[in-house]
């Protein structure tokens, strides 16, 4: 890493043990990380490697089992109950009864900040992922990728410096996505936020990241990290340059090596 | 235009049928009574004079189609309205004891509900107690709570409101117990990364996710409220209401009164569900609905 940038995310032997009926199951184990201020970094690996887990510990939608980790050098719950983060889902999850202006007032409503503080920001992160003008449709008016984007400016809203993104472009086609990743990174450019992003697209993964975390399952845990040498500034077409081929590479064995015992 | 159409023509063919039915049941179930008629006046009647006659008694077993028609146009608009032989008097009397039972209904129903989805022991507790307070009959309860209102010397509109609210708030308290937890996991988790509190939640998420839970039990719920309140005239010697009207024709052998008196009712009904419908879709279309 470039700098003594302090931990937005550090986790050190983390796990988390779900209880089913069918027994214990191991949904994290021995999870060593450490997420740096203004780091772009992805989560990939097949379903069930806990990298939605994860996300979810470090949002404190689960508790771990074992192990320590904090965010913003708080616990978990306290980043939380501080708004330490805004959380993108794989769906919109907009509330249909909203219009986008109020899905995105929704976080700046609970915080009770006052009317003109809220239409302001509203405004200015519908502006951030160009959703200027669709302030008063409802969200069944938007297309699906519109709809993400007022999810991501519902996350932006209230100013968190980390982002938390759990397969937000997962649903989309690829043409929505490719844009939206381009948006992506645009944005992440002008904000100098810390985004942790979950994803299962090679190719999506390299082209976003600055460090592509490679989870493997059973239990889940962090097989491979990999830094990335592409430069900050990424048009579309660098996926087709041979140091993005050979990070995705990387990242391919990362994977195939976590699966090797499994068949 | 066209779902006028698509809903004109099976509704009154469906309703062609009924009453070329029903004129053939009113022959049939009439005719005993006719032939006794003729026999002690000594008459024979032809096939078609029989069917003539059973079709225009007086207090037929059941009356034509026409006979209930005419009794019922009479009875709405040829009297006075405030005469309490008047169908619309009696209609009202029947309607503001529903009006007022359907709002207490409902927003008992609600407060169940409300407590039901928030305190854990309430859920345990109360939902046996009110699936089981559906279970008694209301022909059973209605008089007891006539009897027992009287003695604290509350009579009048407020105990066949009473019964009313009796039957009209379970569906409002399981169909807003359902609405108030429909909200998605995700959602709930949205609320959770916003700390937002348990009110926030609640008038933020989970109200607004249960408004079509509302409206689909109250639907039900006002129709079971007119029930209660038909019923609640009965057993107390109620002077007016559809109720009334009909106990007045069963003392009497009225069979055309009472007919119409059902009519009335289901007019009522009728309406009553209409207008709740209708205020369903306006609050969906102010909430955003998409156009159906």
């Amino acid at each position: 890493m470039t700098g003594p940038s302090p931990a937005v995310v550090s986790a050190s032997k983390l796990g988390l043990t779900f209880q089913t009926n069918d027994g214990p199951v191991q949904a994290l184990s021995n999870v060593d990380l450490t997420i740096g201020k203004g780091e772009f970094v992805s989560f990939i690996g097949p379903s069930g490697c806990g990298k939605t887990t994860l996300l979810r510990v470090i949002a404190d939608l689960e508790k771990p089992t074992s192990g320590t980790i904090s965010v913003n050098g708080m616990t978990p719950e306290q980043a939380r109950e501080k708004r330490a983060y805004g959380y993108v889902f794989q769906a919109a999850a907009l509330f249909p009864w909203r219009t986008i202006e109020r899905n995105v007032g929704l976080p700046l409503e609970i915080m009770g900040l006052s009317r003109a503080e809220q239409a302001e920001r509203i405004k200015r992160t519908l502006d951030l992922v160009n959703l200027s003008g669709f302030e008063n449709k409802y969200p069944w008016q938007l297309s699906g990728g519109m709809q993400q984007r007022a999810s991501i400016a519902r996350a932006l809203a209230f100013d968190a410096d980390l982002l938390l993104m759990d397969e937000p472009f997962g649903a989309l086609d690829e043409i929505v996505r490719d844009h939206l990743n381009e948006q992506l990174l645009q944005l992440w450019g002008r904000t100098n936020k810390t985004i942790c992003f979950v994803t299962h697209s090679i190719p999506e993964a390299v082209y976003l990241s600055t460090r592509i975390v490679v989870m493997s399952p059973r239990p889940g845990r962090v097989s491979d990290i990999i830094e990335s040498t592409l430069p900050k500034e990424r048009p579309l077409d660098i996926r087709e340059t041979p140091e993005f081929l050979a990070i995705a590479a990387r990242v391919r064995d990362g994977l195939r090596a976590g699966h090797s015992y499994d068949d | 235009m066209d779902t006028f159409r698509d809903k004109l023509i099976p509704v009154t063919s469906i309703l062609a049928g009924v009453i070329v039915l029903w004129y053939v049941f009113a022959v049939i179930l009439n005719t005993p009574f006719q032939r006794d008629l003729d026999r002690r006046a000594n008459e024979t009647s032809t096939f078609s004079e029989l069917i003539g006659k059973t079709l225009s008694q007086p207090k037929p077993t059941l009356p034509a189609p026409h006979q209930v028609a005419v009794n019922f146009f009479e009875n709405t608009f040829l009297r006075p309205i405030n005469s309490n032989r008047s169908l619309v008097y009696n209609a009202w009397v029947t309607l503001s004891s529903t009006l007022l039972g359907f709002a207490f209904g409902t927003a008992l129903g609600i407060v169940i509900a409300v407590g039901i989805v928030h305190v854990a022991t309430l859920d345990r507790s109360l939902m046996p107690w009110i699936i089981a307070s559906q279970t008694i009959p209301i022909l059973a309860v209605a008089p007891m709570i006539i009897v027992v209102l009287a003695a604290i010397g509350i009579t009048g509109l407020i105990p066949k409101a009473m019964i009313s609210t009796y039957l009209s708030f379970f569906p409002v308290t399981v169909g807003m117990v359902k609405g108030l937890r429909s909200p998605e996991i995700m959602h709930l988790d949205l609320m959770h990364t916003y700390n937002a509190s348990r009110t926030q939640t609640f008038w933020k998420l989970r109200v607004p996710a249960s408004v079509p839970f509302l409206f689909t039990s109250m639907k039900v719920a006002v129709a079971a409220s007119l029930v209660g309140a038909i019923v609640g005239e009965l057993p107390t010697g109620a002077v007016a209401g559809i109720g009334a009207k009909l106990l007045a024709g069963a003392y009497y052998s009225q069979s055309i009164d009472i007919w119409s008196a059902l009519v009335a009712g289901s007019i009522v009904a009728a309406l009553l569900v209409m207008v709740v419908g209708i205020a369903g879709r306006l609050v969906d279309r102010a909430m955003g609905g998409r156009p159906a």
